[in-house]
């Protein structure tokens, strides 16, 4: 009996299996098709690409508000230069997307985009221009460079900047939920890692600065200047904190779909997402934490094959302060732009004296850049990847 | 006489050969280049260089050694829930199921016809701490006023069971379907009971089918990460999550092909006490 199931058995098991196995490849094969550069037929100046394919984070393009799916300054580069721009939001944190494309980029290839996003206070940056898998600016397509605020004009990363032109800077905070947190409030790292209400209801950014930059502040430690003592420091509170099963997950941007459903009820979140992407749900608070947080600038790339004339058109067009102020009051974030606060008043004067898009004083004394040594300590690195997955 | 009747002795290497082939290529080559690479060392900034280095695997083992425990718990617990969620399901569709069959079977087989992330990504809807679910539990107080579903043991061993049902389900329907009936009828001419006649008959001729479905769904459910990614917390993780992040967001090669050979290792010598456990000829059919 068991010969005979034998063959039966392998024949319709092959063929079952063959359902199963084909099912992805088709699916693959269908959504694969997303590629639109090179070439320049049809468009206004010879040399531009069609389309220029950029990958960005979440909640970090103005939208139209009476349909999400338009973007008005896209749509106004569009119209300029007859570019389509097949806009991509798939980065949800530095590491991930590194990761994502490191292979292909390693290998001296492209990843079918023109421009790609990553923040200054990753260890991404830096390692995309030493290894040279992105490719240098034509600066001559960007006159508006020289609208660039003294501050961002020289990062350490890029002191000259051959390689990046910021997109936004940003705060990092804390969101809370108010129905899911029972109308209190958070605003300190301690009542985020230790207030047994909120247990199992907390995220952390996965983003190394982004979470201990406020602990480290807390602790009366320099950010800026880490040291092994305060690495411990914080990372032994973060590490109780999750053995505890206070912490719910470490994420990058996707928090905000947890935030906004109630699953969690605080989060180390950035400071636009609250302000305007979710800005319609009444329950959501953001807050500088007490004693302070860090701040960080995304950086667009042309990464290996990027066809660099389409994207250095796109960052000059983004370094206008009037398309630079739709962003910074479409996203609510900090423009590296000069003159956009006059622009600002003109489109929206509330936005215009909001302290997280236009920051004051108070809030700049409150914030800090972290240590990058830090960054690039692998034991630092090795330590919170292992927090991360364990 | 043609060439291949001059040399029979040819015919089936001739016939393995396209398997041989593959097997060569995607799998041997492939485990080849990971040994290699889990004896390296050195760091991504610096590169990575061939040096012998056994202590990966001692790191593996004695870093992980929770994650690799969780991982064989979960994947355990979730084969015998798909086991017993399975079994009364095929068999009544493979017994009573008349020309309803393949309907009922596509039934089956429908879910996957969305991709597994998306599927996975649903359960986070459906057991939402605000969703309908969690809602019901706490009005009948299975749950607590502010206890919760997602982010717990519970919604991973429960997404694995989901994701992995249909390996079980399949191959175990194949070994009840192909049961003739009439082995039943003898059974109970010869005064068994229904129950005996299960025991003694069904269960018995369908061992196969529960083992493949067994293997079939164990073994990519302990080497999986989505779930617990998706549906669990860091308390959570498997040991698919280390290795994917060390894989793509730490990018350290040596670590991660490490852990994946402790992986490999640890399913080879399970099912061999498996193996030993049911006897081999129900492995292979």
């Amino acid at each position: 009996m068991n010969h005979a199931l034998t063959r039966a058995e392998l024949l319709r098991r092959a063929a079952l299996g063959g359902v199963v196995i084909s099912v992805p490849g088709l699916l693959a094969a269908c959504g694969g098709d997303d590629d639109g550069g090179g070439g320049g037929a049809g468009t206004t100046t010879a040399e531009l690409a069609d389309t220029l394919r950029f990958s960005n984070w979440q909640l970090y393009i103005d939208r139209d508000p009476n349909d999400k799916t338009k973007s008005p300054s896209l749509e106004q580069f569009t119209a300029q230069t007859g570019v389509k721009v097949n806009y991509v939001e798939d980065v949800n944190d530095n590491a991930t997307y590194f990761g994502k494309i490191q292979g292909p980029l390693s290998q001296g290839r492209g990843i079918d985009r023109d421009i790609i996003v990553m923040t200054d206070n990753s260890r991404f940056p830096a390692l995309l221009i030493s290894r040279e898998w992105v490719e240098p600016l034509d600066k001559g397509r960007i006159p508006n460079i020289a609208n660039l605020i003294e501050a961002q004009q020289s990062p350490p990363f890029d002191p000259d900047r051959t390689y990046s032109i910021p997109w936004v800077s940003g705060i990092t905070g804390i969101a809370t939920n108010l129905q899911a947190s029972g109308g209190e409030v958070v605003t300190t790292m301690q009542q985020l890692l230790e207030d047994t209400k909120l247990k199992g209801k907390v995220t952390l950014l996965t983003e190394v600065a982004d979470t201990m930059t406020p602990i480290m502040l807390e602790n009366g430690d320099d950010p800026s200047k880490v040291t092994d003592d305060s690495w411990k420091r914080a990372y032994d509170r973060v590490k109780k904190a999750v053995d505890a099963g206070q912490i719910r997950r470490f994420t990058g941007n996707d928090y905000v779909a947890d935030l906004e459903r109630g699953n969690i009820a605080a989060a180390v979140s950035w400071s636009g997402d609250v302000a305007t992407g979710l800005a319609a749900n009444k329950d959501l608070r953001w807050n500088l934490p007490e004693k302070g947080s860090d701040i960080w600038t995304d950086n667009m790339f042309i990464p290996l094959e990027g066809s660099v004339p389409t994207a250095s058109e796109y960052m000059n067009f983004v370094l206008d302060p009037k398309i630079a102020a739709m962003l910074a009051v479409g996203i609510g974030y900090i423009s590296p732009v000069k003159g956009v606060k006059d622009e600002a008043v003109k489109l929206d004067p509330e936005s215009a004296n909001n302290p997280l898009i236009f920051p004051d004083d108070d809030i700049l004394s409150n914030v800090h850049q972290f240590d990058s040594d830090a960054l690039n300590n692998e034991t630092y690195t090795q330590q919170w990847q292992t927090l991360l997955g364990a | 006489m043609t060439f291949i009747h001059r040399h029979r002795w040819l015919a089936p290497l001739l016939l393995l050969a396209p398997g041989l082939a593959w097997l060569a290529v995607f799998f041997v080559v492939p485990l080849g280049f990971l040994a290699y690479q889990s004896l390296q060392s050195g760091t991504f900034e610096q590169g990575y260089t061939f040096t012998w280095e056994f202590s990966n695997y001692r790191d593996a083992i004695t870093g992980y050694d929770e994650q690799l425990v969780r991982s064989f718990l979960y994947a355990g617990i979730a084969t015998v829930a798909t086991l017993l969620i399975s079994y009364p399901l095929v068999y009544w569709i493979a017994f009573h199921g008349g020309r309803w069959k393949n309907l009922l079977l596509l039934f089956i087989v429908a879910p996957f016809f969305v991709t597994y992330l998306i599927r996975t990504l649903a359960w986070q809807n459906i057991l939402a701490d605000q969703g309908p679910v969690v809602g019901f539990l706490r009005d009948i107080h299975v749950l607590s006023a502010d206890g919760r579903l997602l982010a717990t043991t519970v919604a991973v061993v429960s997404g694995i069971t989901y994701n992995f049902l249909p390996f079980m389900a399949l191959p175990l329907y194949v070994s009840l379907e192909q049961i003739d009936a009439r082995l039943l009828e003898a059974a109970q001419d010869l005064y068994a009971s229904k129950t005996k006649a299960f025991l003694r008959v069904t269960l018995p001729l369908s061992a196969p089918g529960i083992v493949a479905g067994t293997l079939l769904t164990f073994i990519p459910a302990a080497g999986d990460f989505i779930n617990a990614q998706l549906l669990g917390t860091p308390n959570q993780y498997m040991i698919g999550n280390v290795i994917q992040s060390k894989f793509l967001e730490l990018i350290d090669y040596p670590a991660a092909a490490a852990l994946s050979f402790v992986l490999m290792g640890l399913i080879m010598i399970s099912l061999l006490v498996y193996a030993r456990a049911v006897g081999t000829e129900k492995l292979t059919g």
